[in-house]
């Protein structure tokens, strides 16, 4: 979330797209009934089904799954004819005057410089021209400028067309259309709240952006009651990315260097961020001094100026990344021996299920920590049709450790919202459940043993990791937490004055701000620093004052980036560092510096019309051109699934995302429409998280049995009877399941074919309290985001039929 | 003794510092009070159904403070799980697909089901076990299963077909309105696990005014026959719904549009009852006036010779 | 060739006095379940009906115990008293001398015999008595089960289970009134208790209450 939670009270128009709030995050959604509440605000759901967010909505619109950017760059585009911009923005905040590269284009479906060979882009043409003094030239009347090229890529997205491609009727389409479009004035104000039914897609990356591109050119990022809020879906998923729990992550969003950057100096070549106009702070100008201190947090005084900080004892890359789809790949491929799988359920959450169970069963050794009965665990165990597996010819040996629930932990999770919340055990860990960190400190201290012992290839790594931990074989959440924050490895004495103490051996960092790129700091996520330094764990505070009600609440827990509630937050003020909306002002200049109810996201001194408040752009401004940082294309494009019931309208040669990666022997397992005829999606309910509730006797009674939802037309043209037994199946697999026909799943028309829609949750496997069932996995095809690589859940094809029953 | 404000937002129950005790009651199953010396407030417990996003929290606060569990069951082809009221499941979502024939839009009406609290309950009415069915003079109506003797009265009392019969104790159960939280200063638990405080609890006068915000939000969006339920049939309701359509309550999965105790149950537990003792004890008086007016009707010995005339003499 | 109101059992036993068999040591077992379950039935009953009378659940142990046994004993009667029916029906048929009998209802509470028509075994009273017992227990068996919510509970609507229990109440009433008539004549007629205690009346009994059933049994025994 560039906002938080409690923000969303702020807003007056929420649109729910590619998330279904109230299903899968009802706690958070409260927030929502508080803007309804308290500002009147406006709740519009656009989606293939009428979810439970859209019971409570103002104005719901149907869409195809997987069509999303089409549906968005019509709205840019309705913007755009109708000139409901919010200017002053535009021109000031964002890149539209600056002027692109010329060769740059769009055609049949294509940006310039693609490899088909490849599936990949030469992305030389995706970027700005750069005058002679060495910035981006500026013009927004430049046939070649952002804004230009922009308005001529969504003129193609007119409401019939978006009809067309979406299924969603024009009129109901004007209607969200217009009324998004009324945010575009600064005293109205938008938030958009997303999560999986954007990011499961072939095109997730670029969802997201072409509502961010909406968003920026209504004015509504870094204002109170806007932003881009993603709701996250574990409680602690958005922790994870921001330490770096990615393959090609290190913690803060630092990049894991590849094999090409051999140096420290060549890794750091590429990340020098020189500013792209003048005066701006291209925040990332800090990198080294947030990469060295990561690396001194890691390896301590083996990681000197010297040898780079250790930079040899990073892993480099060969790959992307190994993500996922590609991890699962190779294991399919007998190339991977063992197989670590803390707090993840794979076999229910990767695609294409019958390829994960070959893939297992290849496996040397497959270890499982987990609080629950996993069904990879169980991956081996034939139960029936449900996993019908040859038990006896798989050699997998499954080691099985059992974890502790958050709840009989003591540490942060962090929300959505960004908010690190620490939090108390609740309870003591039942039998041999052992805390996570317990386990891991155990295997590094062996491991580290065996080294010792036996030597081996490149032992240091693993013999230097700095491990300063009271107890070795147990290190403390506070620990961590401390260690996470930052603190100072030498002394640091005032250049000026060297009798004055800057930083003090032994000390926690206040913030990143005090980072260095000497050694003389270590820190283990830049982003978290300032969470525990010499006030105290700031994590734990529990003040819920809130000046002015801004919904800010500045002393409750702590927020990264330093304590920061709203990112980007200068841009609430005008050019001249005025609010836009004086009701709802956030940050604003006082004349010497800014000032406001949350910490600002630029120097307190930076001079309103000079600095832009992107300030982690080298260009200080937000991007509707992405440069070449987005494999697929500087704009979003409309792309079909790579399973979609009718070829792509704009572009009938392109299958898919043309930059997405597919695997060999991926694409012969995808589907086309006449074999299966019907658009398959999956999601959440609310009676259920993911896989775990089903372990709990409550949750599986609210919720017991898997089951699929479609429309009434549907069910009667199969001859399907609502609570009968239903069989579903794709190119890759076959589920059994209870059909809940539902007038909340309706046909859609698009380019003249009737579409159908079979949605099917995700709550179901072998294990657990619940009526044994199937996870949509089983079904789902082998593809990921061309940028992240997260599967294409959300949209694929497949058949249906009514049946007898499952055979017990 | 009620002392307490409303805050619609952010707390969604309500402390009420009060005790409930056999000096509270207003009505009691079988039985006479005498009216308690002091009246609590009147409360009440407010669900917004056009706020309600139909996540179940509050069934599973209620199994939770409850201490109740339903048995894992089969999918009936919706949402609606578990399907109905249970003696272990005192309230459950109902969920209507219903297309607005003005708007032709789809509406999913989801509506929390479970005991009214009624200001004159059936229930209370057709018991028959003294003390097994109470109202406190704050509008919790209330089962005491100490006294309950399963006979399912209170079913057939009540105008919404809530109480449900234990097969296991053979007692009924409801929604006791978590009169053991509100009795310690807690709202009910439903409300307090209610993600967008579509269930708030608070004093009956707070929860209308609140009903009346409700009511003006819902008509600037549209819906223009938005309304309380608080029907006057049964005296008013201790639980009510801000219904979207308040002209149509039986569009929520058959809310009664006007309920009251049937008429039937009324010539039960009125007229037959009285008319019934009185006949009996008037058949027996006649009985006995009778007797002592006519006398006894006795065998003459000219009878016993007429017979033995009859039987040819002796043997 | 038994005359149709004679019972099978029924027998003159000339002497002095004269006896008469009138029920056989079946039928009063027979009778005797029948009345004490149906003394049991409104005892129970009555105290489920006002709370003025739930006192009487002590009797059964407690309120639960009184719900509990109350339907079983109304299946025992109904069970009983269809075994009543069958010895009885035949001779509880309406004849003419019924009517008559009726109309003089004024000799009849009189205890004015002379002025009444002979009769045969049964009066037009005790028929009433009868017929009345047959319809309401079927009524009460029926609207009893549909309110006997402990296994049938899903047979019938709430609607259909308010009435089931207004008639099940109004029938108990009715037929409370009917026992007490029943009771109240077999006290108030002297000699006739013995008839269902030790199965025998005496013949001025059956001269003066059942004239023409004496003079069947004793022309039959000719």
């Amino acid at each position: 979330m560039t906002n938080s939670w409690t923000d969303i009270k702020n807003t007056d128009l929420v649109v729910i797209m590619g998330g279904n709030a109230a299903e899968a995050h009802p706690c958070g959604f409260k927030w929502v009934t508080e803007a309804k509440a308290n500002r009147g605000a406006k709740l519009v759901v656009v989606d293939p089904r009428f979810t439970r967010s859209a019971s409570v909505a103002d104005f719901y619109a149907p869409i195809r799954q997987g069509t999303d950017i089409a549906f968005l760059l019509g709205v840019m585009n309705y913007c755009i004819s109708n000139d409901k911009v919010q200017w002053d923005y535009v021109r000031a905040f964002t890149n539209a005057p600056y002027v692109i590269k010329e060769g740059f284009g769009y055609q049949d479906g294509l940006f310039t410089g693609y490899d088909e060979t490849r599936r990949d882009y030469n992305r030389s043409t995706w970027d700005y021209e750069l005058g002679d003094d060495g910035y981006v030239k500026s013009d927004i009347d430049h046939p070649r400028s952002v804004w230009n090229l922009l308005k001529k890529h969504v003129s193609v997205y007119t409401p019939e067309m978006v009809e067309r491609i979406c299924g969603t009727p024009k009129d109901k389409f004007l209607k969200v259309a217009q009324m998004i479009s009324e945010c575009s004035t600064p005293t109205k104000t938008m938030t958009s709240m997303y999560a999986l039914g954007w990011t499961q897609h072939s095109k997730g990356s670029q969802n997201i952006r072409a509502m961010a591109m909406l968003q920026l050119i209504l004015g509504n990022i870094g204002v109170r009651g806007g932003g881009m809020n993603a709701l996250r879906g574990h409680s602690n998923i958005q922790g994870l990315t921001d330490l770096g729990l990615m393959s090609n992550l290190i913690p803060g969003y630092l990049t894991i260097p590849t094999e090409k950057e051999a140096t420290f100096d060549t890794y750091m070549s590429t990340r020098g961020f020189k500013p792209l106009r003048p005066n701006q702070m291209s925040y990332w100008q800090n990198y080294k001094k947030f990469m060295v201190s990561f690396q001194k947090a890691m390896w301590g005084d083996a990681a000197t100026a010297d040898n780079g900080f250790a930079y040899d004892y990073l892993p480099k890359l060969d790959v992307p990344a190994y993500d996922i789809l590609r991890i699962m790949e190779l294991m399919h491929q007998g190339k991977v021996n063992g197989y670590m799988c803390q707090g993840f359920n794979p076999l229910l959450s990767a695609p294409n299920r019958k390829k994960l169970t070959a893939a297992f069963a290849k496996l040397k050794f497959l270890v499982v920590m987990d609080p629950l009965q996993t069904e990879t665990a169980r991956f081996w165990e034939n139960h029936g049709e449900y996993n019908d597996v040859p038990t006896a010819s798989i050699q997998t040996e499954v080691i099985e450790l059992p974890t502790t629930c958050f709840a009989e932990d003591e540490g942060s999770l962090t929300n959505s919202g960004r908010w690190l919340q620490w939090h108390w055990a609740g309870g003591t860990p039942p039998g041999e459940a052992k805390h996570d960190t317990w386990i891991m400190a155990q295997i590094h201290l062996r491991l580290k043993a065996l080294y010792q012992k036996e030597g081996g290839a490149f032992a240091d790594p693993i013999l230097k990791l700095d491990w300063r931990y009271k107890d070795a074989g147990n290190p403390t959440p506070e620990e961590l937490a401390k260690e996470v924050n930052g603190y100072v490895v030498e002394d640091v004495r005032d250049p000026n004055d060297a009798t004055k103490l800057v930083l003090q051996k032994g000390k926690q960092v206040v913030s990143f701000a005090a980072l260095r790129d000497d050694g003389k700091t270590a820190c283990g996520c830049w982003i978290y620093s300032g969470c525990w330094n010499e006030a105290g764990n700031n994590m734990a505070r529990r003040d819920t004052s809130d000046p002015d009600s801004t919904g800010a609440y500045l002393k409750w827990a702590w927020s990264w980036p330093v304590n920061r509630r709203i990112l980007y937050n200068r841009a609430s003020a005008d050019i001249n560092g005025k609010p836009w909306d004086d009701s709802r002002k956030l940050l604003w200049w006082d004349g010497a510096k800014w000032t406001g109810y949350d910490v600002p996201d630029i120097a307190p001194t930076a001079k309103p019309d000079v600095v832009g408040p992107f300030i982690m752009n080298p260009e200080g401004t937000a991007r509707l051109f992405t440069r070449g940082m987005m494999r697929d294309g500087p704009f979003p494009a409309h792309y079909e699934p790579f399973e979609a019931p009718i070829a792509n309208v704009l572009a009938p040669k392109v299958r898919g995302n043309p930059a997405a990666r597919v695997f060999k022997g991926d694409m012969e397992q995808f589907g086309d429409a006449k074999e299966f005829p019907y658009a398959a999606t999956s999601y959440r309910l609310t009676e259920h998280f993911h896989f775990w509730t089903k372990h709990s006797q409550v949750n599986a009674s609210m919720q017991p049995e898997f089951f699929v939802e479609i429309s009434e037309q549907l069910a009667k043209e199969k001859n399907v009877k609502n609570g009968g037994w239903v069989r579903v199946w794709s190119k890759r697999g076959s589920v059994k399941a209870k059909a809940v026909v539902t007038k909340r799943i309706q046909p859609l028309t698009c380019d003249g074919k009737t579409v159908h829609i079979v949605g099917i949750p995700l709550h179901w496997g072998f294990m657990g309290e619940t009526k044994k069932g199937f996870g949509p996995n089983s079904l789902t095809p082998y593809v990921g985001d061309a940028n992240i690589e997260t599967p294409e859940y959300k949209a694929f094809l497949v058949d249906i039929e009514p049946i007898a029953g499952p055979v017990a | 003794m009620a002392n307490f404000e409303f805050v619609t937002s952010p707390a969604p129950t309500k402390d009420i510092k009060v005790g409930l005790g056999d000096g509270d009651l207003v009505k009691r199953s079988a039985s006479t009070v005498s009216p308690p010396a002091k009246a609590l407030t009147p409360v009440a417990k407010l669900i917004d159904v056009s706020k309600c996003i139909g996540c179940k929290a509050c069934e599973v606060a209620c199994l939770e403070w409850n201490d109740k569990r339903i048995p894992v069951g089969e999918n009936v082809g919706s949402y609606d799980f578990p399907p109905d009221l249970t003696p272990n499941m005192f309230t459950v979502m109902r969920f209507t697909e219903w297309v607005n024939p003005q708007s032709q839009n789809l509406e999913w009406l989801i509506r929390k089901d479970g005991c009214m609290h009624c200001e004159d309950p059936g229930c209370l009415k057709a018991c028959p076990a003294p003390g097994a069915i109470v109202q406190y003079s704050n509008g919790i109506v209330d089962f005491d299963h100490d006294k309950c003797i399963g006979c399912g009265y209170c079913v057939k009392g009540c105008p919404f077909n809530i109480p449900r019969i234990s097969q296991v104790d053979h007692k009924a159960y409801k929604c006791t309105l978590c009169s053991d939280r509100v009795a310690v200063g807690q709202g009910p638990a439903c409300a307090h696990a209610c993600p967008t405080h579509a269930i708030v609890f608070g004093t009956k006068d707070e929860m209308k005014k609140h009903a009346d915000d409700r009511i003006k939000d819902l008509k600037s969006r549209g819906f223009a026959n938005a309304g309380l339920y608080d029907p006057p049939g049964v005296g008013g309701t201790h639980v009510m719904y801000v219904l979207h359509h308040a002209d149509q309550p039986q569009i929520y999965a058959n809310l009664p549009k006007d309920p009251h105790i049937s008429p039937i149950v009324e010539v039960w537990k009125g007229l037959t009852k009285y008319a019934g003792l009185a006949a009996m004890g008037a058949f027996a008086v006649i009985g006995l006036v009778h007797h002592v007016v006519t006398g006894a009707n006795r065998v003459s010995p000219e009878d016993e010779a007429n017979a033995e005339k009859l039987t040819g003499g002796r043997p | 060739m038994t005359a149709y109101d004679v019972e099978s059992g029924d027998q003159v036993h000339p002497g002095r006095p004269v006896t008469v068999d009138r029920y056989t040591a079946g039928a009063r077992l027979n009778h005797w379940v029948t009345a004490i379950c149906l003394v049991l039935l409104a005892l129970s009953g009555l105290a489920l009906f006002t709370p003025s009378l739930y006192f009487l659940t002590g009797l059964f142990g407690g309120g639960q115990w009184t719900r509990t046994v109350h339907p079983w004993i109304g299946v025992v009667l109904f069970v009983s008293f269809f075994g009543l029916f069958v010895r009885f029906w035949k001779a509880n048929l309406w004849k003419a001398e019924d009517g008559t009998w009726m109309a003089r209802m004024r000799d009849v509470l009189g205890g004015h015999e002379e002025n009444l028509p002979e009769i045969g075994k049964y009066n037009a009273g005790q028929k009433v008595v009868f017929w009345a017992m047959s319809l309401l227990i079927i009524v009460l068996i029926v609207s009893g089960f549909a309110i006997w919510d402990q296994y049938f509970a899903q047979y019938t609507t709430i609607d259909q289970k308010r009435w089931a229990v207004l008639i099940h109440a109004m029938a108990a009433v009715t037929i409370i009134c009917v026992w007490i008539v029943h009771v109240y004549a077999a006290i108030w007629v002297r000699g006739t208790i013995s008839a269902m205690t030790k199965g025998r009346v005496t013949g001025g009994w059956a001269w003066r209450h059942h004239r023409k059933w004496l003079r069947e049994l004793v022309s039959g025994k000719k």
